[in-house]
């Protein structure tokens, strides 16, 4: 039997209104008791805490690891300590894998591979059509039950809207909720940035704001008639937030995120040609961060994703077209998120639900919380500790972020899973 | 918040000296008003017995071509040799794929033999920046066309072109004319125009080929080019590469050169002595008609002839030849 104490910490769990200074007593991986210690407790470990807030571990709605991959399990494994080393004990990770989470095996496998390593624990969302190919169906029931909280299109459109009907249907008839990052194919082409002003100048192939809105338009019309629950996640403009956000108040069944780095950043703060700014979507105008961050405010967009992805150096040392897309974001997610509390966008416990409750509510697990008997998954940080974004604080792989060089306000200390302390590393 | 707006200009050297000429937009009017007046002094010389001066003698150029050109890469060719350098031509070829040679590796191992001046053309943007950032200090570039970003190197002869033909920008009212979204050559033109400061600029095309926010650089767009024309000094042809937008930008040829193709009549509606500009290669019954492509008004060939003069101007600033001006008559 083991027993751990945090002591001295503030604690933070917006699911169960608690914000104040209490203790929090775990034994065999779970929570026992809050505040006061139960009769004959006797501590084997404790963390003294003071000064920091103790919250649920964090979980990120999508982040992507490449596992399963050509990588090797090494690969992996840095990227869960990047996680745990950012406070995320929860990772949902897109089907685009390779090969594809089309088959309750490749799902099973990438849970596997994730037990093996023992950080941070992944939850893949599976794929809507084989191969992601926007064709056929896949065994969305099986995928189901091999462990996967949804069904997706990870980032390929399915350009068919009758298969996307279908799939919706069926994803419906078992109550298994879809994941959809809305681009419209056409219109996303080729394009690298947004279309605006800066593309106009730099002559570089752009998004425009209609392949977001175009997306999401067919989504909710089919939503609505499919009758399923979904989340779309990724969002990038003010305007398909606000189609969302329509389509919540007629009672749909549907929820939003958005990408950390979506609600610090636009296009005109961003270097020419610098492939530290490449993302998809692509960042948008200054208003629609601002639309962004009101729907946060607002309660429509219900959680703060890392939309993390280790870029290796080579591929982003290519003209801004050919290098690759995607940054890092595991180790920066907590900080980007209490820096909207710190510039009045929300309450720093509203910060930690679009983290914690809320995204473990869109994946229908009981997590996210400090209830008694949870697992014991914790995150204690410093609200107020300063630390520099250099590529040598990060333990992934990739080393690509617009933040880089930036001073970020926020530090996880310890992160805990099921009780166990597994960072910081031993 | 982020907000590194500002630009990190390698284009000039701490005191405002040329380096890289990558760019019209990253440059001082001052800057490019010394290239103009630079050419000025080189523009006779074709005509001269002996065609060299040696101003980069022993210094090694090489014409980086990872898109395929022969009238360009023949002038840089023509410039560098007739300032006496050293000149290698390479056809490179490149797959946007992990497996070939990266941009930089096939530059890094050039600069392993000590080249001076790499001139650079690729077919996607930001390729000659990428390059330059990542070069030793005394290694200098010049853009000869970067995707559909710039070609600074054709917008300064044509802007010295225009110099030549109308004086001072300040008075003059210049369009410029069709395939602006895919147009390298537009936006230098724009923005050396702006620097220079010409007193108004258009653009004229249909809205499949005017990209968005086109204001934000400076302009008026116009969708009607009979509007477009009047009293212009300057009309800019842009070449329309008509076997990729045929049924997808344009519907048909007919139909673009009916609305947008420059003929005698939309001519007249220009200044009555406005000059007509052309890029080549042209286009003749697509983009402008033969009658006005040879016609009085028409000043194309001159412009090839002066680019040659303006790119001798910019090798020899880039290479320190700062104080050459007025030595060469």
């Amino acid at each position: 039997m083991s027993r751990l104490q945090i002591s001295n910490g503030h604690l933070l769990d917006p699911q169960n209104n608690i914000d104040g200074a209490f203790d929090l007593f775990i034994e065999n991986g779970h929570i026992i008791a809050l505040g006061t210690a139960p009769e004959g407790f006797n501590a084997d470990t404790k963390i003294d805490a003071t000064g920091k807030i103790v919250c649920p571990g964090l979980i990120d709605l999508c982040a992507r690891v490449r596992s399963p991959g050509a990588d090797s399990a090494y690969a992996l494994e840095k990227e869960l300590r990047s996680a745990v080393a950012g406070g995320i004990t929860r990772l949902v990770c897109p089907p685009d894998t390779m090969p594809v989470i089309d088959m309750p095996a490749t799902a099973l496998l990438e849970q596997d591979l994730a037990a093996d390593v023992g950080l941070a624990r992944i939850h893949p969302i599976g794929a809507m059509t084989r191969k992601l190919e926007g064709l056929l169906l896949t065994d969305m029931a099986m995928l189901d039950e091999a462990g996967c909280v949804g069904v997706g299109n990870a980032l390929k459109p399915i350009a068919d809207t009758l298969v996307l009907r279908r799939a919706m249907q069926y994803a419906s008839t078992y109550d298994i909720k879809v994941f959809l990052t809305p681009f419209d194919p056409y219109l996303l082409g080729n394009g690298c940035m947004h279309e605006g002003a800066l593309s106009t100048e730099l002559g570089l192939p752009s998004i425009p704001e209609a392949a977001e809105t175009v997306a999401v338009a067919r989504d909710l019309a089919l939503i609505e008639t499919a009758g399923v629950r979904a989340h779309i996640q990724l969002l990038s403009s003010g305007r398909a937030l606000e189609m969302i956000a329509n389509a919540q108040s007629h009672a749909l069944p549907v929820s939003a995120s958005v990408a950390a780095h979506h609600l610090h950043i636009c296009e005109t703060d961003m270097p020419h040609f610098d492939p530290n700014y490449k993302v998809l979507p692509p960042f948008r105008e200054a208003t629609d961060r601002q639309a962004l961050r009101d729907g946060i405010k607002n309660g429509v967009i219900s959680s703060v994703c890392s939309d993390h992805q280790s870029r290796g150096r080579d591929t982003k040392l290519a003209p801004f077209s050919e290098a690759s897309t995607g940054v890092i974001g595991l180790q920066t997610l907590l900080s980007l998120t209490l820096r909207l509390a710190d510039e009045g966008v929300c309450s720093l416990s509203q910060a930690i639900a679009l983290l914690t409750a809320n995204p473990a509510r869109e994946i229908s697990i009981n997590s996210g919380h400090l209830g008694i008997g949870q697992a014991a998954d914790i995150c204690i940080f410093d609200l107020d500790e300063r630390w520099e974004l250099i590529p040598e604080s990060l333990y992934c792989r990739g080393q690509s972020s617009p933040f880089i060089g930036q001073t970020l306000k926020g530090k996880v200390s310890h992160t805990l899973i099921d009780g166990e302390l597994v960072y910081p590393f031993s | 918040m982020n907000s590194s707006t500002a630009q990190n200009n390698i284009e000039t050297t701490a005191d405002g000296q040329l380096k890289h000429f990558l760019s019209t937009s990253n440059h001082s009017r001052e800057n490019l008003t010394r290239i103009l007046d630079l050419a000025d002094s080189f523009i006779n010389f074709g005509k001269r017995e002996i065609k060299k001066v040696p101003l980069l003698r022993g210094k090694t150029v090489v014409n980086l071509f990872f898109e395929p050109s022969t009238r360009t890469r023949t002038t840089y060719e023509i410039a560098a040799k007739r300032l006496s350098a050293d000149v290698i031509n390479l056809k490179a070829s490149r797959m946007s794929t992990t497996k070939s040679e990266s941009i930089l590796d096939t530059v890094y191992t050039l600069e392993a033999m000590h080249v001076d001046l790499f001139v650079v053309r690729d077919g996607a943007s930001g390729t000659a920046e990428l390059i330059a950032r990542h070069l030793p200090d005394d290694v200098r570039v010049i853009n000869a066309g970067d995707g559909r970003h710039a070609h600074p190197t054709q917008a300064m002869l044509d802007m010295f072109t225009i110099r030549r033909y109308k004086g001072a920008f300040e008075n003059l009212t210049i369009a410029i004319v069709g395939d602006i979204l895919h147009s390298r050559v537009a936006r230098s033109q724009i923005q050396a125009l702006r620097i220079l400061g010409a007193k108004e600029i258009r653009v004229i095309g249909p809205k499949t080929l005017i990209p968005t926010k086109i204001e934000c650089m400076g302009v008026i767009p116009y969708y009607d080019m009979d509007k477009g024309l009047e009293g212009v000094d300057a009309i800019l042809m842009l070449r329309l590469q008509h076997e990729r937008m045929e049924g997808q930008q344009i519907p048909s040829k007919q139909e673009y050169f009916y609305r947008f193709g420059l003929t005698s009549r939309r001519v007249a509606l220009a200044a009555s002595d406005a000059i007509v500009m052309h890029p080549g290669p042209i286009n003749r019954g697509l983009e402008i008609s033969s009658k006005v492509a040879d016609g009085p008004q028409s000043v194309i060939l001159p412009q090839v002839t002066n680019g040659i003069a303006v790119r001798m101007a910019i090798m020899s600033l880039l290479m320190g030849g700062q104080n050459t001006t007025g030595t060469v008559k």
